[in-house]
């Protein structure tokens, strides 16, 4: 035996246990951390072929989400605008301006502005926005806070745990139809008192809305 | 007085055994201990026969057909098989049950028959030990690949995930999830726990630095102590009794994958232990047909003994009388349910397309092992070997008649269709039979094929009252 193996290797069970507790520690916080949307997906911010600011068009002009994206209440896809809809504006504000060359030229030959889509279901999934955004499920809550964004980003991870933590709890998210585009909104600025409405007028709204909390698989996956 | 005298007298000797109930030994040829190691350690110690790499050749090729068939599948969809509706389940859930089948006749032996101290065990039970690992490998391959998109089978293990969901714990496919790794699992400490004094052996009677390495490594320090053996010897009754459910509880949660459905054919409370029969009979069909030509080709003769061989034909006789007795019972209750989708079922499997394959397995499984009734028949061992293989023919199609027949035609006859496998579902099938020869091959090659200290426990010097057996030389015995 002795002449097999040095001494030394006693210890080696011991050190293979330790060595394993911290690899497997390791390789465990690194997947969490790094291999889930809440990493891979937030933060997402492509350079957009015009530099668009949604923190002006909406938080110091005050427009509201659905001047442009109109669709939203009708359909499951919530449309770009054309470029005509800028031009509704920019053809008397800032016309000439060198950033908006795309925009006019666009509005001009009916060529589209190829924008870097950022926010995108898989084709597994059906999502449709119109019943989320008639059913008081504001913006906010998938998009976050676009109404300040320069640039917009992927603020939310949007993963499937995600989308269930409504779905399992709808009450805890949804708000008055009309408070659907108001970013900022909140039921009092007192974060206690704002909890406590959420929950008594969220279930009214369950309830006299009939909103369901849908789990099963093929609510999502058709 | 005088008649107490004569009862007093003939109670200090013990009776002789009438010589027709007498018991074969276990060794044969009053072979002593140490011809035991010789002969066992001489399989791994030898030059490597000619056989064995010819066998290694074919299986290696065989098993790299498998793997290259799972590689085309994978790679292109399970659209590859005949898998296609309504029999949504072909030939790799045939092949997984099959596989898993054959692996509980080690576990049998092993455990099952250590606690009920069925000696003869110790010539088998390492062989077949190892038989239950590679047949569990094989088996664990299909489910894996059957789900379509192996990058996600982690998704049958309860692990947390961005997806904010767990596994369907009320489906016995989960359940199957832990009852095969848990057997694996088991399997495979049991079996490594037990050939750790074996490898000491093969340690200390190494020529080689490498060997002796490799054993010395894997034997972890075993120095055949007082404490050594009397820790071995608590494990490996826990593991036994550990293993001991498992025989019971893994195929009959592989027959609820079938049971717990709604479909004719399937939804039976038969099923569990119906399948636990038909398990382990097919794994003795395994042991008789991998042990049969290695007692002949590794000399091992007086080891595994005809009556080694008579005892598990035995074993075949009643597991396989149970699954007929299963196979009738079936077939009345079908009768007697008055259901026509039930009696229509079972009608169909017995004369619908797939009639061959029905009369196949009643013929293999029901009709040809009530030949072990003869001991000359199982004392031969030719013929025994053929029984032994025309058994796992059998069992084959018994999975294959269960998936098949209930699936392709069900409720609706416009539903209706014939499964027919494809070339990938047979190669991937012959592949995995190069798999488990490769891994056997190694096994054989590089592990005592029988466990030495075992088999030693069990000869007549192991036993100290015995005119052969204890330390009569320099012990403390005198």
């Amino acid at each position: 035996m002795s002449a097999i193996f040095p001494k030394w290797t006693n210890r080696l069970p011991l050190l293979m246990l330790a060595g394993l507790i911290l690899i497997g520690t390791g390789v465990t916080a690194g997947v969490w951390y790094y291999f889930t949307p809440k990493y891979a997906r937030v933060g997402y911010q492509p350079v957009q072929p015009v530099a668009f600011s949604h923190a002006i068009h909406v938080d110091q002009l005050g427009m509201d989400c659905r001047y442009c994206h109109s669709a939203v209440e009708k359909s499951w896809f919530s449309n770009l605008p054309a470029s005509g809809t800028c031009m509704n504006c920019h053809s008397q504000v800032l016309k000439d301006d060198p950033r908006l060359a795309l925009v006019r030229q666009s509005a001009a030959t009916g060529k589209p502005i190829p924008w870097v889509q950022i926010h995108r279901t898989p084709d597994y999934v059906y999502f449709n926005h119109s019943v989320h955004v008639n059913r008081g499920i504001s913006c906010v809550h998938c998009h976050g806070q676009i109404n300040v964004m320069d640039e917009v980003y992927h603020a939310k991870p949007l993963s499937m745990a995600f989308c269930l933590e409504c779905h399992r709890d709808p009450a805890a998210f949804i708000r008055p139809p009309d408070k659907v585009t108001d970013l900022t909104w909140q039921w009092s600025a007192d974060p206690r008192q704002n909890a406590e409405l959420q929950r008594a007028n969220g279930q009214k709204f369950v309830h006299d809305w009939k909103v369901e909390s849908l789990q099963h698989c093929s609510a999502c996956h058709r | 007085m005088a008649a107490d005298a004569t009862v007093l007298s003939g109670s200090l000797s013990a009776p002789s055994v009438p010589k027709e109930l007498e018991r074969a030994p276990l060794v044969r040829n009053h072979r002593p201990i140490g011809w035991i190691s010789d002969r066992i350690c001489a399989i791994n110690e030898g030059p490597t026969p000619a056989w064995w790499w010819v066998a290694f050749v074919i299986s290696v090729g065989m098993m790299s057909t498998c793997f290259g068939m799972i590689a085309y599948q994978i790679s292109t969809g399970v659209g590859v098989w005949g898998n296609c509706h309504p029999v949504m389940w072909g030939w790799p859930i045939i092949n997984f049950v099959w596989w898993i089948g054959i692996g509980h006749a080690g576990t049998l032996i092993s455990a099952i028959l250590f606690l009920l101290r069925q000696k003869w065990r110790t010539a088998v039970n390492r062989a077949a030990e190892a038989m239950t690992i590679f047949a569990v490998m094989c088996a664990g391959i299909y489910p894996v690949i059957h789900v379509g998109r192996v990058w996600f089978a982690w998704w049958l293990f309860p692990i947390p995930n961005a997806n904010g969901i767990w596994p369907q714990f009320r489906s016995p496919l989960m359940w199957d999830v832990f009852a095969v790794s848990t057997y694996f699992t088991v399997s495979l400490l049991f079996w490594y726990m037990g050939l750790i004094p074996d490898l000491a052996v093969l340690r200390d009677r190494a020529k080689t630095k490498i060997k002796q390495f490799a054993y010395g490594l894997f034997s972890l320090g075993w120095t055949g102590s007082n404490r050594h053996w009397s820790n071995y010897e608590k494990a490996y009754l826990i593991l036994a009794g550990l293993s001991t459910p498992l025989v019971l509880s893994v195929h009959s949660i592989v027959s609820l994958d079938f049971a717990v459905s709604q479909l004719p054919g399937w939804h039976t409370t038969i099923f569990p232990p119906y399948f636990v029969a038909g398990a382990i009979f097919s794994g003795f069909g395994m042991v008789l047909t991998l042990l049969i030509p290695i007692r002949k080709i590794c000399g091992l003769e007086d080891i595994i003994t005809i009556r080694h061989v008579d005892l598990m034909c035995k074993v075949t006789l009643a597991t396989g009388s149970i699954v007929g007795y299963a196979y009738g019972m079936e077939v009345f209750i079908a009768w007697y349910s008055g259901s026509p989708y039930e009696q229509f079922a079972f009608y169909n499997r017995a004369f619908g397309p797939y009639w061959w394959g029905y009369w196949t397995m009643i013929g293999c499984n029901v009709v040809i092992p009530q030949l072990f009734w003869f001991r000359k028949i199982r004392e031969n061992l030719l013929v025994v070997f053929v029984i032994s293989i025309l058994v796992n023919v059998g069992m084959w199609f018994e999975r294959f008649e269960i998936v098949v027949t209930s699936l392709h035609r069900d409720f609706l006859p416009s539903n209706w269709a014939v499964y027919k496998p494809t070339l990938i579902d047979v190669m991937t099938y012959l592949g995995t039979f190069g798999l488990f020869f490769t891994f056997f091959l190694l096994f054989m090659r590089f592990l005592p094929v029988i466990a030495i200290s075992e088999v030693k426990g069990v000869t007549p010097q192991a036993d100290p009252h015995h005119p052969l057996g204890g330390a009569r030389h320099g012990g403390h015995h005198g």
